[in-house]
């Protein structure tokens, strides 16, 4: 399945860069374990995502827990908590 | 002389932008309560960037274009919805903010105080931890600093509404 990746803040500087279209392994159902395997595909992401607990997921612009099925996602994004206002 | 509206002839406007340039809290509160007989209470936030002891040039304000609204406008119709809001507007800025800049405006409208302030303070505690936007520091010395971390406190804020 292809999806459009999108990183935020020190997630996205750390992967060194904002976006990408990736075609995922079938195994991948979940936010966890699209970020487990996302992971493994360099340093750069293994930097990035080596605390997956403090990572942040949107699906399709909605909040989304680590369990949270991929579905027919077209655009996931990862991002470090939040910090406006 | 014109009859004034009431509450039953308006849905609550809610109003979110997210944008570069400054806002002017005048003018959000005068939009809000134009033309309106039945608006009791308006309560405004404002929130500034701090320059944490001289040691700040600016805050770099990133933030998630698309999600950012729809995520500020879910929180502001649950505010209008819990506290029985006439109106809520809310403004966050991104870019480069220097100290004494404006970042992030609210005001909310309601027939008495109580629902004014605590939609106010429901949309702010809520948007700290839920709108996708992310500071980082720009230091008075040159240079960046720091990406600015998420606060436990601002979780606590949040969950301080919720329902038991």
């Amino acid at each position: 399945m292809k999806v459009r990746m999108v990183y935020f803040a020190w997630v996205r500087e750390r992967i060194g860069k904002g976006s990408e279209d990736l075609e995922l392994p079938a195994d991948v159902t979940t936010v966890g374990e699209l970020i487990a395997h996302l992971a493994t595909l360099g340093e750069e992401y293994e930097g990035a995502l080596s605390v997956p607990s403090v990572i942040r997921a949107a699906i399709d612009e909605e909040h989304a827990d680590h369990d949270e099925a991929i579905g027919n996602a077209r655009e996931i994004a990862l991002f470090p908590p939040m910090t406006g206002g | 002389m014109t009859a004034r509206a009431t509450s039953s002839d308006h849905p609550a406007p809610v109003t979110v932008r997210i944008q570069a340039d400054d806002f002017s809290i005048a003018d959000e509160i005068a939009a809000l309560t134009k033309d309106r007989g039945d608006i009791g209470a308006v309560v405004s936030f404002t929130g500034l960037c701090r320059d944490e002891g001289g040691k700040l040039s600016a805050l770099e304000l990133e933030h998630y274009p698309g999600m950012a609204e729809r995520a500020i406008r879910t929180i502001a119709e649950q505010a209008v919805t819990r506290f029985s809001l006439t109106g809520i507007t809310a403004i966050h800025r991104h870019g480069a903010i220097a100290p004494g800049g404006n970042i992030v405006a609210v005001v909310a409208a309601a027939p008495h105080r109580q629902a004014a302030f605590d939609g106010a303070a429901f949309l702010m505690d809520y948007l700290k931890t839920d709108a996708p936007f992310w500071k980082k520091e720009h230091l008075a010395g040159g240079g960046t600093g720091e990406w600015v971390s998420a606060k436990d406190a601002d979780d606590a804020a949040k969950a301080r509404w919720r329902r038991s």
